[in-house]
């Protein structure tokens, strides 16, 4: 493959990035099955940051693994269609995926002390995947190296690239992780809660830092912080329970949101000026996946709850040209 | 030092001339660091460095600070889980662990824990109810009278005892067991609870049910909570007054209200100011801090922030400025030499 100056450029042939159509997710074990997603349709546009929002078992990060083929294939049984660029991902050889991982779409981690290699110094491992796709020198990998950690805002990056993972802090070593997913200039970047171990000061100066470097890529965001998601997604996806509820722009959806959980989970996060307020919460807690849904799963938490909710699985409602939410109750446009 | 009465004071602040619960003076605890052939101590981590406050009978004091400021150390020293190098701690007028004090045991029954990790501080092995009941039958009360107490605190933190008490904790969700472990907390029928990040695991609709639990509890029991947490928003919302840690020191402590609409130490300005805007429309531009927190093994010189500090003076990096009021608010206290008149800091006030 030649070295590409810029970011490749991808299309799915309609111009969007990555499209995912009724991926399906379950974890088959001996002992039991879990339905982990359960149908999930999206796009991302260049240059768009996407949010998926969801709390902690709604299938969020199983999404994401699955789009660039992470799961463990003998235990997860994923069927639908993802295609990234003109790559059917779930098709794909096996052989390929390695040169289309980290070229045409990278992933970075919550946790970038397990995700780095701890016994190389984050300059070799860098270059190693530099030269690995490119098949450039080694002098031109290292160079580049550099490059990308003043990209990424290192302080003296020279140093800092002979660092072995457990010498930096942990907003470096999270700085250094992107500029390892960013080394072969992805198309695509997946971020699974890049913030949520790091400290606040810290997180907005990385989420700032995404927002910048995202210009010239398409980003899937998965975060449980409606905050985090408010500072850097374009656009949100509410997942529950292995379904997208609610798909929107980001504002729209912060704002009036539409289906009754991401009203709950709203009206539910703590900001300020609330004090002296009760939270007004949603009760009971997420379902057991262990059983195939096939009504709405929020159903049993939902204080608008109608008979015909506990009968099938609402189907999509597109409430204005840009707006999807899964409720009966939502008017369509 | 003291959290005197002043005859202006706020709704949100602590009760005027209310007891002083908790008196916290001096406190200091290094962790030793081993390294070399001989495994010598080579450096120490400065964890909580000489700090000093008061908690005020029935109020929530917040802490607040980054990971390494010392705000779970400071909990661990106030319950003696670890022992402090210096500094004291009276509770209720009286001081742990000295022969003239209060017994070490008997502050523990008055004085509770709730932690993070909600599956970890619970006893894998035995059954809620059993757990609930545990302390109270190390401390004397008869199986029976334990075991109904289990039950109506289960009952209290929104558990249906019939169905829940023969569980064990692997069978609850993460929320259920940390209701588990409020009442738990709550079965020595104690005055003070301290809560180290104890809804920071949960999800947001779950971390509300717990926000509210916590303050119908201490409503019903008259208690004072201590609650520790990373969580500015969190803290805001259940806090009378707020401390500020940075670095194993206190930098900053006050009324909630004043340290959120009023932060007069830089670090608690950028802290506040590093919270997502909620407002897609009006996101943050600009980084308020660059750089991660410093290695508190060999934490700077002087102020402890002035290597992150848009405002540091040469006398920043020299003096280490010390706790202090500023104007007629006795309440309020910074240690910021910007603050403190004749500090050799061009931006202080003039001297009295």
């Amino acid at each position: 493959m030649e070295a590409a100056e810029s970011t490749q450029t991808l299309a799915t042939g309609d111009g969007d990035l990555v499209r995912v159509s009724d991926l399906r997710v379950r974890f088959v074990t001996k002992e039991t099955t879990v339905y982990a997603v359960n149908g999930v349709d999206f796009s991302l546009a260049p240059g768009e940051v996407l949010g998926i929002l969801g709390e902690s078992g709604s299938g969020k990060t199983v999404t994401l693994r699955a789009l660039i083929r992470l799961l463990p294939e003998d235990r997860a049984q994923v069927s639908g269609r993802v295609l990234v660029g003109d790559n059917d991902m779930l098709r794909l050889p096996k052989g390929d995926l390695q040169s289309v991982r980290g070229r045409t779409i990278a992933m970075i981690f919550q946790e970038p002390m397990t995700a780095l290699d701890p016994v190389y110094t984050v300059g070799y491992q860098i270059a190693e995947t530099i030269v690995r796709h490119e098949s450039c020198s080694w002098r031109e990998a290292e160079a580049r190296a550099l490059d990308l950690f003043e990209q990424v805002q290192v302080p003296s990056p020279k140093q800092r690239l002979k660092s072995y993972p457990h010498e930096l802090s942990g907003g470096l070593r999270q700085r250094a992780m992107i500029a390892l997913a960013l080394s072969c200039r992805p198309g695509v970047l997946l971020a699974d809660e890049p913030t949520t171990a790091l400290d606040a000061t810290v997180q907005i100066q990385i989420l700032l830092l995404l927002r910048e470097l995202q210009k010239e890529m398409g980003v899937i965001f998965v975060t449980h912080d409606m905050g985090v998601a408010g500072e850097i997604a374009d656009r949100l996806a509410i997942m529950y329970a292995g379904r997208l509820v609610e798909t929107g722009p980001v504002t729209q959806v912060m704002r009036e949101p539409l289906h009754p959980y991401t009203k709950g989970l709203l009206s539910s996060t703590v900001h300020g000026s609330m004090r002296g307020q009760r939270l007004q919460t949603i009760e009971g807690s997420p379902p057991n996946l262990e059983e195939l849904p096939d009504a709405c799963s929020f159903a049993p938490r939902c204080p608008h709850v109608r008979e015909a909710c506990r009968e099938a699985v609402p189907e999509p409602v597109q409430a204005a040209p840009e707006r999807m939410a899964r409720c009966i109750l939502v008017n369509p446009a | 030092m003291t959290d005197g009465p002043t005859p202006d004071a706020v709704a949100t602040a602590a009760p005027q001339g209310a007891e002083r619960f908790l008196e916290v003076r001096g406190l200091k605890k290094y962790f030793p660091v081993k390294g070399g052939v001989l495994n010598r101590t080579i450096a120490h981590v400065q964890a909580v460095d000489d700090i000093s406050f008061d908690v005020a009978k029935g109020e929530t004091l917040g802490i607040v600070g980054e990971s390494g400021c010392g705000k779970s150390t400071t909990a661990r020293l106030l319950m003696r889980l670890i022992e402090p190098d210096s500094g004291t701690v009276h509770f209720d007028g009286r001081v742990i662990g000295a022969s003239n004090g209060i017994p070490v045991r008997e502050m523990r029954r008055q004085m509770q824990m709730v932690f993070q990790d909600s599956y970890s501080s619970l006893n894998a092995r035995l059954p809620v109810e059993a757990t609930v009941a545990f302390g109270p039958i190390v401390h004397g009360v008869s199986r029976p009278e334990a075991r109904e107490r289990a039950r109506r605190l289960l009952y209290d933190v929104g558990l249906d005892a019939s169905r829940f008490m023969k569980r064990y904790p692997h069978e609850l969700s993460g929320g259920q067991r940390q209701r588990v472990n409020v009442a738990r907390a709550l079965a020595l029928q104690p005055r003070v609870l301290i809560l180290d990040e104890a809804v920071s695991a949960l999800d947001k609709s779950v971390e509300a049910q717990v926000l509210n639990l916590l303050l119908d509890l201490k409503k019903e029991y008259d208690l004072t909570y201590v609650f520790i947490s990373h969580d500015l928003n969190v803290v805001q919302y259940v806090s009378d007054r707020v401390l500020v840690m940075y670095l194993g020191q206190v930098v900053e402590i006050g009324p909630v209200d004043e340290i959120y609409a009023n932060p007069r130490h830089p670090y608690t300005r950028a802290l506040l100011s590093s919270r997502p805007s909620m407002d897609p429309e009006r996101r943050i531009t600009e980084p308020p801090l660059s750089g991660d927190p410093p290695n508190p093994i060999n934490p700077p010189s002087g102020c402890r922030f002035h290597t992150r500090c848009a405002f540091a003076n040469e006398v920043c990096a020299r003096v280490t400025p010390v706790l202090s009021t500023f104007g007629d608010d006795a309440r309020h206290e910074v240690a910021c030499h910007m603050m403190s008149p004749g500090s050799g800091h061009p931006d202080a006030p003039a001297r009295a």
